[in-house]
This record gives structure tokens, sequence and C-alpha cells, in this order.
């Protein structure tokens, strides 16, 4: 396949906002890490192998608190069940680049990156070139933060008085409104909000988004073609 | 905390466990043809998510829900949305919305 120069362009671009909301939480990661007693190598170890900012916030609080392997591992199965959606919805999307790829690119699905690469793909389509420079710039700032932070410590100066805080909520709100298709997906936008709202304080465990996310799809299944 | 050898097969395990769900479906599923219902299903799935993770990630603030004035990321969200809403510009909205904090952080 021919290289694509203005796609991998287009993919490190879009990976900006990303860029900005993981550097902050990957050092507030760090520095919970090493609060813990994990040495920044541990540190990037578990960014590189595991990429996944929740579960491993969740994974180095129970780490500290003394709980063993096996709790560690089912929690963060069940913290990133989600990504099974994200991967199916991408799935056709999928279709369009080297099949040989698909394995190694679906690592890179987090929740930031799916959604940008989803409305991407939706506009046009899109070959690998275009999915490296996305995931692999999102990764790649993910796992040198939490690094940074664990290196660094309590000397991480504060992002929050930055509004390093409103990166990743920009960027969900500017996704969402590229989705507004007609009034159904604005619909299916109220319900699947105020759900996640109302799980996070009705179910422990971070069930909020994928409950949600299939309550909400599922209305929008059961409530026809009529645009 | 003592960590040793275990740490490895620890965070390999994780590894594992998260790669799995992000692998198979995209795997498996572009590969053959997918059941309409379930295309219809997950057609909604994008707006879905980044509103499940938007309404918390702006109107909860410390554990506590913040619907008012008092919640920077909660007014750069309101103060925003026409923006997001009219350009669909990414970066423009993160960058607008992070100036609504920064002041809103030093007025407020």
């Amino acid at each position: 396949m021919q290289y694509r120069k203005d796609e991998l362009v287009f993919g490190i671009k879009r990976a900006l906002p990303i860029v900005m909301g993981y550097i902050p939480v990957g050092f507030a990661l760090g520095v919970m890490a090493a609060d813990a007693g994990l040495s920044p190598l541990q540190m990037g170890l578990m960014s590189l192998f595991v990429y996944a900012g929740s579960a491993q916030f969740i994974a180095i609080d129970m780490l500290s608190s003394g709980v063993t392997a096996v709790p560690i591992i089912i929690t963060t199965f069940l913290v990133n069940l989600r990504h099974f959606l994200f991967s199916a919805s991408l799935a056709p999307y999928f279709r369009k680049i080297k099949q040989g790829f698909i394995p190694l690119i679906s690592f890179f699905i987090t929740d930031e990156s799916f959604a940008v690469s989803i409305t991407d793909a939706e506009q046009r389509p899109l070959s690998h070139f275009y999915y490296f420079g996305l995931y692999i710039t999102a990764y790649s700032s993910w796992v040198v933060s939490t690094v940074i932070g664990a290196t660094l410590g309590n000397l991480i100066p504060d992002t929050k008085a930055l509004g390093f805080d409103f990166a990743l909520p920009g960027m969900f709100l500017a996704l969402l409104c590229m989705q507004m298709k007609n009034a159904r997906f604005v619909l299916i936008a109220l319900i699947s909000g105020f759900l996640s709202i109302f799980f996070i304080y009705t179910i422990p465990g971070n069930w909020n988004v994928i409950l949600a996310t299939i309550i909400a799809a599922m209305i929008g299944v059961f409530l026809g073609d009529e645009n | 905390m003592k960590i040793d050898v275990n740490y490895i097969y620890l965070i390999l395990a994780m590894g594992f466990v998260t790669y799995l769900p992000r692998m198979l479906p995209a795997t498996l599923l572009s590969k053959r043809k997918i059941p309409d219902f379930f295309v219809k299903f997950l057609s909604f799935v994008p707006t879905a998510v980044l509103s499940a993770l938007l309404f918390p990630g702006v109107l909860i603030v410390e554990n506590k829900l913040n619907i008012g004035l008092s919640n920077p990321l909660f007014i750069a969200t309101i103060l925003t949305f026409p923006l997001a809403y009219k350009t669909k510009y990414m970066f423009a909205t993160v960058l607008v919305g992070m100036g609504v904090v920064v002041l809103h952080n030093y007025f407020v």
C-alpha cells in the first residue's frame, strides 16, 4: 500500500487535543504511582502494556492498599470492557485498511482515540497511516507523561489552573456536536449523558459509560427509522 | 510497598485482559457481514459514548454533582457549545474552553 503522508499528518494533528488532555492526567497518575512506591520504569511499563487511564488509576490505588493480583486483573478487565463496543463500532471502517494491521491498531483504542477516529472515519475513508498517526501520537504522550509524573512527583506544576482539565471534555463536546445529525441523536445524547451520571451514583465499579451507552443506543434502535 | 518480578506478570496480565476486548471485535467483525440490527445499534454508539463521558466529566466535580456558576467546566461547556456546534472545530473548542476555565478560576 502506498505511503500516505497527508493522512499520517492529519492523524497526528487530530491527536493534539488528546495529547493536551493526556498530559495532565498522565502527570497525575505518575505522581500517584510514585506516592504508592512505583518507580518511573514500573510506571512506564504499565502505561506501555495496559494503556488505559481509568484502569491504571484504579490498579495503582489497589496496589497501594495491598490488594493482590487477581482482583486487580479482574477489575482491569471489567473497567476496560467498554472498549469492546468501540472496537465493534470501528470494525466496518477497518475494512478499508490492511487486515494484518487490525490486531496492532486495535491495541490503541481508548475512549479518546475511539471518539476522534470514528468521527473522522465517518467523514471519509482513511488508511492505516491515519490510524497510526493518531493512535501512536496519543499513546506516546500517555506513556511519556506518566513517566514524567512518576519521576518528578510533586514538582509537577498545577495544570488545573491553566484550564487543562477542560481539554478532554472540550474535545468530547466538539465530537458530540459532529454526531448531531438529527433530533434522534440529540435525544440519545441527552439520555446517555443523564444515565451515565445516574449510574455513577447508583452502581459501583465504573459501569456508567458502558451501561449508559448500551441502553441509549438500544433506545435509538427502537425509536424506528424516521429522521 | 514492595514490588518484585510479579509486578511484570501483573502488568502483562492487565495488558492482556485489556487488549482482548479492544482487538477481538475489530478483527473478527471486519471480515464478515454485521446484522442490520447491530449496525444500527453501533451507529448510535459514538453519540452515546461521547455523551456518557462528557456529562459526568463536566458536571461532577470532586465526586459532587455541580450544575451551577461555581463549576468552571460546566460554564466552559455552556459557553463553547455554540462554537462547537457551529464550527465543529475541535481544537478551537478546546482552547476557548480552557481560556474560559482560566478566567473563571481567576475571577470567581
